[in-house]
Order: structure tokens, then C-alpha cells, then sequence
């Protein structure tokens, strides 16, 4: 174990901020779409009930699966990994965004139109900052399910500790197997307690 | 003469529901009026006081406040200019008092200093010191204050009318009968119009210039109180006038 990272310890860093890169792109991407998809959603209830249901079937195609079916549309690498993540995402931040939202107490957001808030203000002003923390535990879901997908990236050459994980795999090389599994997990544990910092409560 | 609210044969059902929430109802309110509106619990009232400032809209009839037909109105702005307060108080928790006080006159983009005054002199008008208010958040405050800064908040930007749903609903009655009157002697300084739902019949005619009764989505009676105890229009206002005169011999023969 520790004479493979000894030795190819440039490959781990290199596989692991590759990972890294990808799950950061896909995030800041997935979270610019799904605020977008929650404001789209907040103007009408069939459509986002149409969303959601489109979103859910996309969600339950297995990652393998849908980063082949990606590959004729845009080829193989980053771009169609991010993509497929993007996709995922969409699902878990939209699904946890509206809860959030619907969470937040009815005569508040009664009061807020009452006094003559426009439906766009209700949201940003009132409902947003009183569904922060909806809005964090669904963003940390997230996270620590686009660390573990990515890894399948490797599958159409996107890099990532898939690449570590994988050559293992086919080699049966059990420590390189290993370093790909703690390494991902040791990034999904970062990036979950990253987030659980900036979820603790700020308020009185 | 033009009056502060008129209802014109206004009718509001809703969905899934055969039955008229508020049933071809016609009123008018003149300006400076207190009028409460009194029945119980899925009687229309608050449906009716809905419809005045458009979180409900009317099937039919019209609505005019100071003239003007609602329905053509500016949705948003007709609010900022109607005083609201609820049951539920619905103050925005994340936000300060001050803050909470300072919303409307924030959405009219009202300058800085101009705000921070008048959201003093409100804190002040409703009994609570704004130095030691101004900067908690709703959840340090008792039920009574956050009903106070409710108030205040819905008279930031000086509203002419003023629509309460129930307001002290949900506050226990020694707390309750200071803020009606108190509330009482701020509508005898602003003169402003209010329409005022409560289930309570003290409290709609202890408060109340004119008294609306209503039953099943129709109003039975719009009258001064006096004379809706002396001359009460049916049967189910002067059960109503019974009742309460029933709880009054009850404490009467507590009297030494």
C-alpha cells in the first residue's frame, strides 16, 4: 500500500485533482441550472411537476449507461462527463430546492405578498434565505454524490480516481484498487464537512 | 360622494365548491370607518377581506377603493398601499424588527434616512422602544409585541386603509384588550379606514364604528353596534346578541 503511493504518488495527486476539477465544474454548473429550473418552477406547478418527473426518470438510468449513450452526442472526456453530472444533479438540487421552499411557512410568505411583494421578490427576499438550509443539505448531497459518479468518468477517458480504480480493477491490482476508493472517499468527506461548515447556523 | 371601500354585488366561490364563498355581497365603508366584520369560522369574512387587497380575486361584481376599480389596478402596488395584518402575524423571521418594519417603505425605495425615522416613530406609536427593539429578531419578541411590530409594519408607508385578519386571534386576553384599545385610540388619531374580521362578537363591537354580520357567505346586517343589539335584522343576529348577553349574566353574578 504505502510503497504504491511511494511510487506513483505523482499519479494519485495528479488522478485526484483531476477528480477534483471535474466535480467542481459539474457543481458550479449543476447549481447555475437548478437555480434557474427552482425559479422556472416557482411560476407554475405543472411545470414543475413536469421537471421533476423528467428529471426523476433521467436519475434512475444508471451512470454507466447514460455516460455511453452521451458519447455519440458529444463524444468522449470532460465535457460529456460534466455534462452527465450536470444532468444528475439537476434531479437531487431541484428536488431538495423546492422542498425548501414549500417548507417555508405559509402566513409568512401570505404576509410578504399581502404587503405588496412582487412574486420574484417573495422568493429572493423571504422564501430563499428561510430555505438556506434545505438549500446546503441538498447542495451536500450533491457533492458527495458527483465525487462517487465521476468516478465511472473514467469509463469514457475523462480522468479521475475512475482511472486509478478502474486500471485496478482490470489489472486486479488490489492496492491500486484501494488508493482509488480512499481517495475518493477521503474527497467526498472533505467536500461534505466544507459544506457542513457553512450550514451551521449563523442566526441568534 | 366617493367611499373609502365599495363592494358592488361581489361573488367569489371556490374551485371544487358549489356553494358562494362570499355570495353576491354589496357594502360600502366610509372613509375613517372602523368596520368589523363578525361570523364564524368558514363564513366568508376573510375570503371577503381577501378580495380587497387581491390575494383573492372576485367571480364577479366590483370592487372600487376610493373610486378606483381594483381589478384594474397594479396588483403590486395596490398592495404597498393597503395596510395588511394577519392572525399568524407573519413577520419575516430572518429579518430584524426594524427591518421587518422598513419593508414597505424599502419596496417604495423611500431614502435610507427618511425609512430609519419612520420606522422609529412607528416602534414608538406601537409602545416599544426602538433602541431596545429595532435590532432583535422576531423570535426574542412575546406574541403581543410581534402582534405590535405586525402593526407597525403595516402602517410604514401610511396606508389609508387598513385590513386585519383576526389580529389578536392568538394572544391571551389581558394582552388582547390592551392592544384593542389601543388600536382603538391610534384609529381615533390617523382616522384611517380599516376593515377588521374577528369570530369574537366583544371584540367586534367593541371596536367597530359599524359592525357587518355575516352568515354563509351573505351579510345579514351592517349596522352601528347599538343598532344591531336594539334592532337585530333575524333570528341568527339576535341568537348571536343572545349569546353574548348570556356570557354577561354569567359574570354578573360573580359581582359583589
Amino acid at each position: 500500500m504505502a510503497e504504491y503511493f511511494i511510487k506513483h504518488y505523482d499519479d494519485l495527486i495528479k488522478a485526484t485533482l483531476g477528480h477534483l476539477q471535474i466535480v467542481l465544474l459539474a457543481l458550479a454548473i449543476s447549481l447555475a441550472a437548478a437555480v434557474l429550473l427552482t425559479i422556472l418552477c416557482s411560476y407554475s406547478q405543472t411545470v414543475s411537476r413536469l421537471i421533476l418527473g423528467l428529471l426523476s426518470m433521467v436519475y434512475s438510468i444508471p451512470s454507466l449507461a447514460m455516460f455511453a449513450l452521451m458519447i455519440p452526442l458529444t463524444g468522449l472526456g470532460q465535457t460529456t462527463a460534466v455534462l452527465v453530472l450536470v444532468i444528475y444533479n439537476q434531479y437531487l438540487l431541484l428536488r431538495n430546492f423546492l422542498a425548501g421552499l414549500e417548507g417555508v411557512d405559509h402566513s409568512i410568505t401570505e404576509a410578504a405578498t399581502g404587503i405588496g411583494m412582487t412574486p420574484m421578490q417573495v422568493l429572493v427576499k423571504i422564501k430563499a434565505p428561510l430555505a438556506k438550509g434545505a438549500f446546503l443539505a441538498g447542495i451536500r448531497i450533491t457533492m458527495v454524490a458527483t465525487v462517487s459518479i465521476a468516478t465511472i468518468a473514467a469509463s469514457i477517458n475523462a480522468g479521475g480516481l475512475g482511472i486509478i480504480l478502474f486500471d485496478g480493477l482490470r489489472t486486479m491490482n488490489v492496492p491500486k484498487i484501494l488508493w482509488g476508493s480512499i481517495l475518493s472517499a477521503l474527497l467526498a468527506i472533505l467536500v461534505d464537512s466544507l459544506l457542513s461548515l457553512l450550514s451551521k447556523p449563523s442566526k441568534p | 360622494m366617493v367611499h373609502a371601500i365599495d363592494f358592488q354585488d361581489v361573488a367569489k366561490a371556490f374551485r371544487g365548491s358549489a356553494l358562494n364563498a362570499v355570495d353576491h355581497v354589496s357594502f360600502t365603508v366610509a372613509e375613517g370607518e372602523f368596520v368589523t366584520i363578525l361570523g364564524s369560522s368558514g363564513c366568508g369574512k376573510t375570503t371577503l377581506l381577501k378580495m380587497v387587497n387581491r390575494l383573492y380575486e372576485p367571480d364577479s361584481g366590483k370592487i372600487t377603493l376610493f373610486g378606483e376599480d381594483i381589478s384594474r389596478a397594479d396588483v403590486v402596488k395596490l398592495r404597498r398601499r393597503i395596510g395588511y395584518v394577519i392572525q399568524q402575524v407573519g413577520l419575516f423571521p430572518h429579518i430584524t424588527v426594524g427591518g421587518n418594519i422598513a419593508m414597505v417603505p424599502n419596496l417604495l425605495k423611500w431614502d435610507k434616512a427618511k425609512t430609519e425615522a419612520r420606522t422609529e416613530e412607528l416602534l414608538a406609536l406601537v409602545g416599544l422602544d426602538p433602541a431596545e427593539y429595532r435590532d432583535r429578531y422576531p423570535a426574542q419578541l412575546s406574541g403581543g409585541q410581534q402582534q405590535r411590530v405586525g402593526l407597525a409594519r403595516a402602517l410604514a408607508a401610511d396606508p389609508k386603509i387598513l385590513l386585519m385578519d383576526e389580529p389578536f386571534g392568538a394572544i391571551d386576553s389581558i394582552t388582547r384588550t390592551r392592544l384593542q384599545d389601543e388600536l382603538l385610540s391610534l384609529h381615533r388619531d390617523m382616522g384611517k379606514t380599516c376593515l377588521f374580521v374577528t369570530h369574537d362578537i366583544e371584540e367586534a363591537f367593541k371596536m367597530g364604528t359599524k359592525v357587518i354580520i355575516m352568515n354563509e357567505g351573505k351579510i345579514l346586517q351592517y349596522d352601528t353596534p347599538e343598532g344591531i343589539i336594539l334592532h337585530p335584522a333575524d333570528g341568527f343576529v339576535s341568537s348571536l346578541v343572545e349569546s353574548a348577553r348570556a356570557k354577561e349574566a354569567f359574570w354578573e353574578k360573580f359581582k359583589s
